[in-house]
């Protein structure tokens, strides 16, 4: 088994290959992203209004998938990295970073569906709960890896500048998430958190998976076409006159 | 004076020691800046690497020095950290230092520790005054490039690795550079350099073609 | 002293001369009081509220004064060519770069430490409370300088880098102003034990320093190719 999963990823290794395969996977992929969110917001839709938080609730569907997609998309990067890095596979660099702004995107939606869902709740757009402060503080480690991207000129060395970072950080995550959770116990009583443990009634919990499934599959449809896309630029680069790279 | 020159002039390296590169090529990124370049040098020789600007002289001598890996090809060569000396582009000065501090710097990285009069020795033979006094910061092109050779008097290693050894320098300066790399090959040593200039001491060439 | 030692010392005492010599320990320690400064302004000048907020804020800017002075610890030897020089000793990369390190510590770290006791007593802090929070300083100070090294060998090849650095070290901070903070409030408050968020400390500062060589060293590395 684990012998089949090395020689197809030896096999994709030749990004030809991967191009080739993304243009048969990428609009399947796209459809069922679609269709599984459109099924997951229909039912949704037809969730009971929570007796406490009313409409409200419907927000969890779209918070809680989001911050699954955080932490999934930094997981991502960190195995795309360990990847490239340890068994020098080519795609791994052009996975991770074409993962990091999706992954952000999604840290992001977390933060902002957290506010909008915490203001009826808390009266105020932002609270220092544990599990958005966690979100806020890995929002960052986000932005970080990107700038550094983005900030060192030369893609190899930016490749390994940022797979490096990638991995220190993924051993951060946890340490971030246990202390800020200390900290939130230390100085708040934990009944703020309601946040964290929604009452998962069956008539909410299938609904969330949907949503949480249609999520990660529109995280690897992003992700499959940020990859297309940075190799592409990758091979203009290649291809452009010495002594004048591309703008790109 | 003398007595620094006894320190180090006798100093044979081996005579087996080679440095050879099989097929070696450099990348960067996806462009290919040289391949398939083969030499062979064996103690006592001095190479000259030639080549347009941009043909990977300056990278050939990273990866020689072990900074830099090789895209592809075999490099047999001292061990960078014990045999190797790399004077680059960047000439890791420091301003803010004077002459001798400098030189007791250049001691320690060769392990050990000389006094005052001994660096006042050898910037006298670089033909550096004001040892202890003058900084760093104030000395020109020229005289930054003589003190960097301190580095290859001090600390007695096989393998040189010199970036356009003659920039900056006078005629006496090149002169300078010329007998210190006579007796380096005389003891057994090993040159390799990238320039533009024809430098006396150096018996074989390289040329780097450039690509397309 | 041996050859590997005498270029360990060699490198961390260049670094510290290097520093105290360009000013950079001066201003950094003004940069801790001119922060300082700017609280009260801030806050009003209420000697309670200050006290109360005062382990946390002279935490936060301790970390801030730190995060500044990192951008240099090493571009100017990646710009000036001394990092390819450093690579070429017989010394490790790793113990090179633990050496800078500790140049950096010691000319820059210990230095702000040293100034708390007194930022602490113009936040109204009582000085029989201040050994608590310079300890907790001690402990947790070698990670941060730690961390941000990794933060700091990552941007090096940037030029202008430290907004870089910063953005890079800030998450890995959190953990450590967390307990350093708490160990700080702690020791303000008799009857509450200390030692547990000291220990928590020294413990980030132990992983840090198993971790963090290794990852600088291969940053720089990386940089340098």
């Amino acid at each position: 088994m684990l012998k089949a999963l090395e020689n197809i990823s030896a096999f994709y290794a030749n990004p030809t290959r991967f191009m080739a395969l993304a243009r048969q996977v990428h609009r399947p992929l796209w459809a069922l992203a679609i269709g599984v969110l459109a099924y997951g917001l229909y039912r949704v839709a037809y969730v009971p209004a929570d007796y406490q938080q009313g409409d409200s609730v419907r927000i969890m569907f779209v918070h809680v998938p989001a911050a699954w997609m955080s932490l999934f998309g930094y997981s991502f990067i960190f195995i795309a990295s360990v990847t490239a890095l340890i068994f020098r596979h080519p795609l791994g660099h052009v996975a991770a970073r074409a993962a990091a702004p999706v992954g952000a995107v999604f840290t992001l939606l977390a933060l902002i569906t957290g506010s909008l869902w915490g203001q009826p709740m808390w009266g105020t757009w932002w609270v220092w709960d544990a599990r958005l402060t966690s979100v806020l503080v890995l929002f960052f480690i986000y932005l970080g890896y990107i700038a550094l991207w983005q900030a060192i000129d030369e893609p190899t060395r930016a490749a390994r500048a940022a797979s490096i970072l990638a991995i220190v950080g993924f051993i951060n995550v946890p340490i971030v998430k246990f202390s800020v959770d200390w900290w939130n116990t230390l100085h708040q009583p934990a009944s703020v958190s309601r946040l964290a443990r929604p009452a998962l009634h069956a008539d909410f919990l299938y609904p969330l998976l949907i949503m949480g499934a249609g999520f990660l599959v529109l995280f690897l449809a992003l992700t499959l076409t940020r990859m297309q896309m940075e190799v592409l630029r990758q091979r203009l680069r290649a291809r452009a006159p010495k002594g004048e790279p591309p703008h790109v | 004076m003398a007595e620094t020159q006894n320190l180090f002039s006798n100093l044979q390296h081996s005579r087996d020691a080679v440095c050879r590169a099989d097929g070696l090529a450099c990348a960067r990124g996806a462009i290919t800046v040289f391949e398939g370049v083969s030499f062979s040098l064996a103690a006592g020789q001095a190479l000259c690497l030639r080549g347009a600007n941009g043909s990977g002289k300056s990278s050939l001598l990273r990866q020689l020095a072990g900074l830099l890996p090789a895209a592809a090809g075999t490099l047999t060569h001292p061990d960078p950290a014990y045999g190797t000396h790399y004077l680059g582009h960047a000439d890791g000065l420091k301003a803010a230092l004077t002459i001798a501090e400098t030189l007791a710097f250049d001691a320690a990285l060769a392990g050990y520790r000389a006094d005052n009069d001994a660096y006042a020795d050898i910037a006298a033979r670089l033909g550096l005054a004001g040892c202890d006094w003058q900084f760093v910061g104030d000395l020109s092109a020229g005289q930054k490039r003589r003190l960097t050779l301190a580095r290859l008097i001090m600390d007695p290693r096989p393998l040189w690795l010199l970036d356009e050894p003659m920039t900056a320098l006078d005629a006496a300066g090149r002169a300078l550079v010329t007998d210190l790399a006579e007796a380096h090959l005389e003891n057994g040593g090993m040159i390799i350099a990238a320039s533009h200039e024809t430098l006396d001491f150096a018996d074989e060439e390289v040329l780097l073609e450039p690509r397309r | 002293m041996s050859g590997l030692m005498r270029i360990f010392a060699a490198i961390c005492s260049q670094h510290m001369h290097l520093s105290w010599r360009s000013g950079q320990t001066m201003l950094a320690v003004s940069f801790l009081f001119i922060a300082i400064t700017l609280l009260p302004f801030g806050l009003g000048p209420e000697l309670k509220l200050l006290r109360a907020l005062a382990p946390g804020l002279l935490w936060v800017v301790l970390a801030i004064s730190l995060l500044t002075g990192l951008e240099r610890l090493f571009q100017a030897d990646y710009e000036d060519g001394t990092l390819d020089r450093l690579l070429l000793v017989p010394l490790a990369f790793e113990a090179v770069v633990l050496a800078k390190l500790l140049g950096h510590y010691l000319a820059l770290v210990l230095p702000l430490i040293l100034a708390v006791p007194l930022a602490g007593l113009l936040l109204n802090i009582e000085a029989a409370r201040l050994p608590v929070l310079l300890a907790a300083m001690l402990c947790g100070s070698p990670a941060l300088v730690l961390l941000g090294g990794i933060g700091a060998s990552l941007a090096v090849s940037v030029r202008r880098g430290g907004l870089l650095t910063v953005l890079i070290a800030m998450p890995f901070y959190v953990p450590v102003l967390i307990f350093g903070a708490a160990a700080g409030r702690a020791g303000l408050e008799t009857g509450v034990a200390v030692g547990p968020y000291l220990g928590i400390l020294a413990a980030l500062s132990a992983a840090s320093l198993l971790l963090a060589p290794f990852a600088i060293a291969a940053a720089l590395r990386s940089a340098l190719r």
